[in-house]
């Protein structure tokens, strides 16, 4: 690390003594060395992280607005739209913005898939990771039940009413959730209480994750560490103009949806008030939640005395658990899938399965998507506990250049 | 807790089927409303058609308590013509200094009126069905305006073999084809001030656009801000993919 830059401006001097804020910000963010090689695929955790405050900082302005009652909830929402200057704006953004974070997200964890980047050293980095797409999850998913329409109440219907698969404690804790003996005022008031508490949480974890990733650096797309300066660039100007490039190719797209087609993604029927007694013809979550929904659903069978729902919440979570299991699944010690020729074809395998289950997750529970999402289902566990292990020993991988520059076709060190 | 676990049966798949509203029905035409597309706007006489028989003919069952009079004047309603059309309802206000509930003309502040106390007297006047607000119709139905104006003119007579229940109407694209709601629009229903004639095309033309405006008043807004906004983000992308390349080029 080079030493911090003797601060010129004597009240910057004073404080960095004291709190040495400067010095972190031009360690972290300036000086802070980063592969030299990194593709645009690169760009997507810093993205991520910028749709966050996004969402947080739009997420604050409609709290001030918003009506967190069985009564008024959905009209205090039209009422942003309508009323609040520049509150169709705001929501827009955030509703979208939903959307925006979680593409964010999931190309960079398939990009970490890809590179293999969840292998040691970076394991807790990932699992960090993980747990951020967890919570991402509840709070989308409270998000969503705030505007209070038909899918809102019936989405959390059906997500609330998983926990009573728990046996013998099932049906308490759903009552505890539901702060009553059906979804009503106290579970919209906390759901809202929780949905503006968990993007904080989720910083947090940004925090930690940032932190395990400052350890040992980025992972970059040949999958050996930088073994001399000369791989390394700075942070700034090198990807911060990156970065910020790719921002802007982000808010053309996202922006596009929020002016010309900022409904695409909500199912019309979110437009219609709660109504605890007509029941939707097909309850769907958002998109970024179906490939789950789909193994949720998978689960048609009991198992000796199991019974089925129970299995399907436990597949639903543990497809997601099993994640943070990949860095001791995948036994090869290679990382990057330039190196691995089967691993490269199996992953976008993967990805069409993934894409399968997301499909299946929109579609009915009928006829033959009842056996393809079943088998989705299966395969998806089966990459993880049985290609992922198996590949690692019989695969034989390319030879992994020794170093970055060697991969980049740069002449050897001359010295520097 | 029944109804919460036929839900959750559906929902993982049981094959247990909820309701005959899923049955299908045909998707309404696409029609070339001026509003569709990233620079179209709402028809002015189309608008003020539209409002004509909202407060004719739907008004009469169908409330509007998201929209305010005085949200018209965003679609060139002048301020003397809000206060003549929100002064043409009576509205219960109060209470007053005496403790008491009085009436008074409708102001511009106030929201549409709407034609029942509360949804059990919509029901009872309904035969037992209940008329949607209207206020976000077109955001909350599949196909938006193509759906309401191929349901306001979708009555038909059934195909035969179809048996159509007692108080209900037969329409091609309402789903499962039978809707509590009569043919709302006849053949010169409405008498239009502006001298158009009100045939039951025109007059669906003319709502769906009076609702889509209602469901989406921020539209046009939304778009004419969005092309600015767009053209600025694609030049300061384009530059900073300049500024981008200048700085890596120090890099080879």
């Amino acid at each position: 690390m080079t030493p911090a830059p003797v601060w010129k401006n004597p009240i910057v001097r004073w404080i960095d003594y004291r709190l040495p804020v400067f010095s972190f910000i031009h360690h972290q963010l300036v000086d802070y060395p980063t592969p030299r090689n990194l593709s645009y695929w690169w760009n997507f955790g810093s993205l991520s992280g910028i749709v966050l405050v996004i969402m947080v900082m739009t997420g604050i302005v409609l709290a001030m607005s918003y009506t967190p009652h069985v009564d008024h909830a959905f009209d205090s929402v039209e009422r942003i739209m309508r009323d609040v200057n520049y509150g169709w704006l705001i929501r827009y953004v955030h509703m979208n913005g939903a959307s925006a974070f979680f593409v964010c997200v999931y190309i960079h964890l398939f990009r970490g898939l890809y590179y293999g980047s969840y292998k040691a050293p970076r394991e807790i980095l990932w699992i960090v990771g993980i747990v951020i797409l967890l919570t991402m999850m509840a709070t989308a998913f409270m998000g969503y039940v705030l505007p209070w329409g038909q899918m809102s109440f019936w989405a959390a219907t059906v997500i609330t009413n998983l926990f009573s698969a728990i046996p013998l404690i099932g049906e308490p804790i759903v009552a505890w959730l539901w702060g009553g003996f059906s979804i009503d005022n106290p579970t919209l008031n906390r759901f809202f209480a929780l949905h503006y508490l968990l993007p904080f949480v989720i910083l947090g974890l940004v925090f930690v994750h940032l932190w395990a990733l400052h350890i040992h650096k980025s992972n970059n797309p040949v999958g050996v560490e930088t073994k001399s300066a000369r791989e390394e660039i700075p942070f700034h100007p090198y990807y911060t103009i990156k970065d910020l490039f790719g921002l802007g190719v982000l808010l053309f797209f996202f922006l596009c949806f929020v002016f010309f087609a900022p409904n695409m993604f909500v199912e019309p029927d979110n437009y219609i008030p709660a109504n605890p007694l007509v029941t939707p013809a097909h309850i769907v979550p958002e998109w970024y939640l179906m490939p789950f929904y789909a193994i949720l659903r998978a689960i048609t069978f009991d198992i000796w005395f199991i019974p089925a729902k129970l299995i399907g919440v436990i597949a639903m979570f543990s497809s997601i658990v099993i994640l943070m299991l990949l860095p001791w699944l995948d036994t090869s010690p290679v990382r990057s899938a330039r190196y691995r020729p089967i691993y490269k074809q199996v992953y976008w395998i993967f990805f069409a399965d993934c894409l399968v289950l997301g499909y299946i997750g929109a579609s009915p529970p009928e006829g033959w998507y009842i056996p393809i999402g079943q088998i989705a289902t299966a395969y998806y566990f089966g990459h993880f506990l049985i290609v992922m292990p198996l590949l690692g020993i019989f695969e034989r991988p390319l030879p992994v250049p020794e170093s970055i520059t060697a991969a980049m076709g740069m002449p050897k060190e001359a010295g520097r | 807790m029944i109804r919460f676990g036929l839900v959750l049966a559906a929902a993982l798949g049981l094959g247990v089927t909820l309701s005959a509203e899923a049955s299908e029905a045909p998707k309404a035409p696409a029609q070339a409303w001026p509003f569709n597309g990233p620079l179209g706007t709402y028809d002015r006489n189309d608008l003020r058609r539209g409002l004509t028989v909202y407060r004719n003919v739907c008004a009469s069952c169908h409330s509007l308590h998201l929209v305010s009079y005085r949200h018209l004047a965003g679609v060139g309603f002048t301020e003397e013509e809000i206060k003549t059309i929100a002064a043409a309802v009576e509205v219960e206000d109060g209470p007053n200094d005496q403790g008491e509930k009085f009436s008074r003309a409708g102001r511009p502040a106030d929201r549409f009126k709407s034609p029942f106390a509360n949804p059990q007297a919509a029901r009872a006047a309904n035969n037992g069905a209940f008329p949607p607000d209207l206020s976000v119709i077109t955001k909350a139905r599949k196909g938006g305006p193509d759906y309401l104006y191929g349901l306001l003119t979708g009555y038909k007579n059934p195909p035969a073999g179809f048996k159509v229940l007692e108080g209900m109407n037969y329409n091609e694209y309402f789903p499962g084809h039978q809707i509590a709601m009569p043919a709302p629009l006849n053949e010169g229903g409405v008498e239009y001030p502006d001298g158009t004639k009100s045939t039951v095309q025109q007059m669906a033309h003319d709502v769906t656009t009076f609702l889509s405006w209602a469901s989406e008043p921020e539209m046009e807004e939304r778009k004419r801000m969005g092309l600015k906004v767009l053209m600025v983000i694609f030049v300061l992308t384009a530059l900073l993919y300049g500024l981008k390349r200048q700085i890596w080029a120090a890099l080879h």
